[in-house]
């Protein structure tokens, strides 16, 4: 019999066998919402947890005797970004605080008609806009590995419940890079799918050229069981891509048994390469080293590329995603939901507007509002934002030059996922710059709309290093077999789990083995 | 739109008309504080002024797609009462807005 502490470390793979085996979705429900009771207070993870709801649903599961088969009877946690019909949905915003959507999102109702219970809502920067998920109008959350460090973001809710063990796997969505920081500021996989392979239809937007959903994961065989559940065409939303249903849970256990043999691997050299370490930390640059280096161990053939547009990934993302967000957030007018200040009789629409946006909205967002209005104005369209579209055309040659067999010839190209390992709490906030350069090594493959994963490769200063493996369009799969081979490798060679490192250090005693 | 200058400073008075275009009753101190941010933010992203881009096309977005149709038929809608659930006022089965027009109009 399962004890409620091993269930709270299980993957997913591990607790589908466990349903199998006779264990209840009511059992495992019920040993989340105590772990979410006895330690989010402190993590701040969650926005939203319905207890009697999460529990109700479990039991219906399990009356259905479907519990074990597919996902059915597991538990899963979404981001606040995802709307959810009758459950609170907020975006980390105030400006809709309180606001219950009429409708589920596509993501939201893949995963309920595939029978998961809905643990809760988590925490993210406002309208996912920040990489620490410290622009939450509802608090910090905390990095499980170190309460004083930021859990990545926008998704930092998200990352810090799966590795805290408040949730088994989380939806997160990535404009650029929040899946795939913050899951390697805290030890987990976490992927972009494929822009347009994941429907965008009930996600509060912020940057619609950019926005994926995507899973995050204690393993990437579990983040293949979950991208799998939420991916495919969706005829609501315009941009998404009409083609089969991708393969990638057996890309995985392939990729697991580890012969990368013919691989070819390229090692991006504009992202921490010689010449290009300026705001790298040297422990990063180490753990990516050796995973590539286990690469090679397993057959992949390894080069260096060079993209030299990748340089200016940062500067044409924090052009297009505020120009975009300032136009996506004029919906929040307060005529049709969430906030209405200043509607006394003395004002018009137009005051009531600016009074109730002024109020909504955290110091980022209209920071972002103002700098995409300022892109967008006749006379700088073209310096700016024009200017932006077309260094984006040449991040998508740069990737088409890897990839092309007539360029560089490689199937995937690696880097560190971040420049840094998780910063302490408060240390970027009042600098904006510094802050937007946590999205360094993730933002190419955001602009250019090909897949990108994140998993683990070593600890440096005690804190997770995650490693990126981008991929052509509509080849995430590549991403998830090479990401499973170099997990399997380093599990062999640890003797454990990456994840298992957080739960021994949290079981030791205060002022045990440092 | 004369008065914000092309590269690099913003001044308050910018800030102020951008946030009246945005539609964000900023404060005294909003003023400051972004007048400052955004220069340097301004500074940053300028870098994409340097990029050798001639004869590139600009890239809209990553799934180059145009004119998705879906099919011409009448599919249910959420009733009324459910979208004016979530409103901050309603009436008469309407969302209730403030006047449009100021008192000189």
């Amino acid at each position: 019999m399962s004890t409620p502490s091993d269930i709270t470390t299980m993957t997913v793979s591990e607790l589908q066998t466990a349903l199998q085996d006779g264990a209840t979705a009511t059992g495992i429900t019920q040993a989340y919402l105590d772990r979410i009771a006895a330690e989010d207070g402190a993590l701040g993870s969650y926005l939203h947890v319905d207890p009697e709801a999460a529990l109700e649903r479990a039991g219906e599961i399990d009356g259905a005797g479907t519990a074990g088969t597919g996902l059915a009877g597991i538990p899963v946690a979404l981001k606040d970004v995802v709307v959810t019909a009758g459950v609170p949905t907020t975006s980390g915003s105030r400006i809709l605080e309180g606001w219950k959507p009429p409708y589920d999102a596509t993501v939201a109702a893949r995963l309920k008609a595939a029978d998961t219970v809905l643990l809760g809502k988590t925490n993210m920067d406002e309208f996912a806009m920040g990489s620490s998920t410290e622009n939450s109008a509802y608090g910090v959350t905390r990095n499980p590995w170190d309460p004083e460090r930021i859990p990545g973001g926008s998704s930092g809710g998200s990352s810090a419940a799966v590795a805290g063990g408040l949730a088994p796997w989380a939806i997160g969505t990535d404009t650029g890079g929040s899946i795939r920081q913050p899951a390697a500021l805290t030890g987990l996989v976490g992927h972009k799918p494929t822009y347009g392979s994941v429907s965008r239809y009930g996600l509060i937007a912020f940057s619609s050229s950019l926005d994926q959903a995507g899973p995050m994961a204690r393993t990437v065989l579990d983040a293949a069981l979950l991208h799998e559940a939420i991916a495919g065409h969706d005829p609501m939303d315009s941009t998404s891509i009409d083609s089969p249903a991708p393969v990638l849970a057996e890309c995985a256990r392939r990729g697991a048994a580890g012969d990368l043999s013919g691989l070819k691997v390229g090692v991006v050299r504009e992202l921490g390469g010689e010449g290009h370490t300026d705001g790298y930390e040297q422990g990063v640059l180490d753990r990516v080293a050796e995973a590539v280096a286990l690469l090679e161990s397993m057959g992949a053939e390894v080069r260096e590329v060079s993209c030299p547009a990748f340089d200016l990934a940062l500067p044409a993302y924090y052009l297009i995603a505020p120009s975009e967000a300032s136009s996506n957030l004029s919906r929040f007018d307060g005529v049709r939901y969430g906030l209405r200040v200043g509607d006394d009789g003395n004002h018009d629409l137009d005051e009531v507007m600016a009074l109730t946006r002024e109020q909504g909205f955290g110091a980022e967002v209209k920071r972002r509002i103002i700098l995409g209005t300022y892109a967008l104005s006749s006379g700088y369209y073209e310096a700016y934002y024009g200017q932006a579209q077309k260094v984006r055309t040449l991040i998508s040659r740069d990737f088409n030059a890897a990839f092309d067999a007539e360029g560089a010839g490689v199937d995937v190209l690696v880097s560190p996922t971040t420049p840094t390992v998780a910063f302490p709490l408060g240390s970027r906030v009042d600098d904006p710059v510094a802050m937007y350069a946590a999205d360094l090594c993730t933002l190419p493959a955001s602009l250019a709309g090909v897949p990108a994963i994140s998993v683990p490769c070593g600890l440096a200063d005690g804190l997770p290093v995650g490693f990126q493996i981008m991929a052509p369009a509509l080849a995430d799969d590549r991403c998830y077999q090479v990401g499973a081979a170099l997990e399997a490798a380093q599990d062999a060679a640890r003797g454990s789990r990456f994840l298992d490192q957080l739960s021994r250090r949290a079981a030791e005693p205060v002022g045990g083995a440092a | 739109m004369s008065t914000l200058p092309g590269n690099g400073r913003v001044s308050r008075q910018d800030i102020a008309h951008l946030a009246r275009l945005s539609r964000l009753a900023v404060t005294d101190e909003e003023l400051d504080l972004y007048a400052g941010q955004l220069s340097a933010v301004l500074d940053a992203v300028a870098q994409v002024q340097k990029a050798p881009v001639e004869d590139v096309p600009p890239t809209t977005h990553a799934v180059p797609m145009t004119n998705v149709f879906r099919e011409d038929a009448v599919r249910p809608s959420l009733p009324p009462e459910v979208v004016l659930a979530g409103a901050p006022a309603a009436e008469d089965g309407r969302f209730r807005v403030p006047r449009i027009l100021g008192e000189e109009a």
